[in-house]
């Protein structure tokens, strides 16, 4: 399905228009043309260095385009970058927290940086969600990888976030872990708009409304996840990178 | 309104991870307190003599351990990516610049408390004096404005120890200057007059250039 069509059915939470990257000389993003209507869920696939973490730092405000346009809730980042950033909840490789600082006073800092009302309910209900409630005491560099993860979701989903950006969010977790971060997106991402950057085909199927497979810098294929199956994404994928490798 | 809240937000972020691990205060302190023990031992001067050479011995001091503590000010923003976290929040870039001189501000300011206790003592020289308090103050500020500017603009260079120094000495001349004379003028037991012009140019460097870092920041800190 391409862009144009999904766009025409529902209003758009995150569109892309021509969106370039370039780190001097070498070009990451090359033109990517994105959209991810509201409350669905969009998995982006593709090879390492296909520029999957550089396109969730474009749409989090995180970095500048070199060229191309932004466009969240049909407003656009560059000339609204601070509404738009408080719309939206990022989940990156790193956690973004402060080790030297308690799993609530973590909470707390970025409470009081996104203006969150009632945060002391707040964060309490976070810490419960994901199951670190008591460990609220504990320093952040004192939890295992995968404590380390659902404190991240819990920053990133503390200000309510519309949309929620995931870069590669089950990297070093353990069928429990992956289990947990999933069981809190289910219940705390019900009716937001999730993009999620992975390398895992089953999960894009089985979470995602629809799909895109990003190669050499460009969205080379986008459609709906019940349009497909795994033998077929994965020959898909294959097909693609392939061509895009040749 | 909220730009305060951010600002105080950050800073306090700063302090309570820094009273928590002590990693940048005690480093600096000994290191200060170094220099002037090695000077002391150095020049045994008499009393006249050491009056005059002791200013530009305090302000090594203070430069040297500042710019150690300001060359450590954004480490821990680049530990597990925090200056990418700050930079999703919805807040003012020149809130994390203030947040973050006023949190190197405290530290500074709480170095140099100790520092002058022991100069004195060392020394044996008047050291908490009101016109040499406000000196310290006032060119503390310029250095922390000038130095958390330079700081940012250090972290994501690969040999960021010998940037900073590099760009950010030049710089602080003035500050240094002033401040040694007017402390020099003080021991010598001169009244406020006579620091005034000092006094007046390192007011204008605070303001000059808390303001251009104030408005430079967000440009050095996007990418």
């Amino acid at each position: 399905m391409s862009s144009d069509a999904v766009s025409n059915i529902t209003p758009l939470a995150v569109e892309t228009r021509s969106l370039v990257k370039a780190f001097g000389n070498s070009k990451v993003l090359r033109g990517v043309d994105l959209c991810a209507p509201t409350g669905t869920t969009l998995a982006i696939l593709g090879a390492n260095g296909a520029g999957k973490t550089t396109l969730i730092k474009l749409l989090s405000g995180i970095m500048c385009p070199s060229s191309g346009q932004v466009i969240i809730t049909g407003l656009e980042l560059k000339d609204n970058a601070r509404k738009v950033r408080s719309l939206l909840g990022l989940v990156a490789h790193q956690s973004y927290l402060y080790g030297n600082l308690t799993a609530w006073e973590n909470l707390d800092f970025y409470a009081r940086m996104y203006g969150v009302e009632k945060r002391e309910t707040r964060i309490s209900d976070m810490l419960k969600l994901v199951g670190l409630e008591v460990h609220r005491h504990s320093r952040f560099s004192t939890f295992s990888r995968g404590m380390q993860q659902r404190m991240a979701l819990a920053r990133a989903l503390l200000h309510h976030p519309s949309i929620l950006l995931l870069d590669e969010p089950e990297t070093g977790l353990d069928q429990q872990g992956l289990g947990a971060i999933w069981d809190i997106l289910r219940y705390e991402g019900a009716n937001r708009t999730i993009i999620f950057a992975s390398h895992s085909f089953e999960r894009a199927l089985s979470v995602c409304d629809n799909i895109a497979i990003l190669g050499r810098g460009r969205i080379v294929y986008h459609e709906q996840a019940c349009n497909l199956n795994l033998a077929g994404l994965q020959q898909k994928y294959a097909e693609l990178t392939q061509v895009v490798k040749s | 309104m909220k730009f305060w809240t951010h600002v105080a937000a950050i800073a306090w972020k700063d302090i309570l991870s820094e009273l928590r691990t002590r990693e940048i205060i005690t480093s600096v302190l000994v290191f200060a307190v170094l220099i002037l023990v090695i000077f002391n031992f150095t020049f045994n001067a008499d009393s006249s003599l050491m009056r005059q050479i002791a200013p530009g011995i305090l302000w090594v001091a203070f430069v040297f351990s500042g710019v150690l503590a300001l060359n450590r000010a954004f480490i821990p923003e680049k530990e597990e990516g925090c200056l990418d976290g700050l930079m999703c929040c919805p807040v003012e870039r020149e809130a994390i610049y203030v947040g973050k001189a006023l949190g190197s501000l405290f530290f500074m300011l709480l170095v140099e408390v100790v520092v002058l206790s022991v100069f004195a003592l060392l020394f044996n020289i008047a050291a908490f004096q009101p016109e040499i308090i406000v000196v310290t103050l006032l060119a503390t500020i310029g250095f922390v404005a000038v130095g958390t500017l330079f700081s940012a603009m250090a972290i994501n260079t690969r040999a960021r120890e010998m940037v900073l120094p590099i760009l950010f000495l030049p710089i602080i001349t003035p500050v240094i200057i002033a401040a040694v004379s007017a402390v020099t003028l003080v021991l010598d037991a001169k009244s406020w007059g006579d620091i005034f012009s000092w006094l007046v140019m390192l007011i204008a460097f605070d303001v000059i250039f808390t303001v251009v870092s104030f408005m430079v920041f967000p440009y050095i800190i996007e990418e």
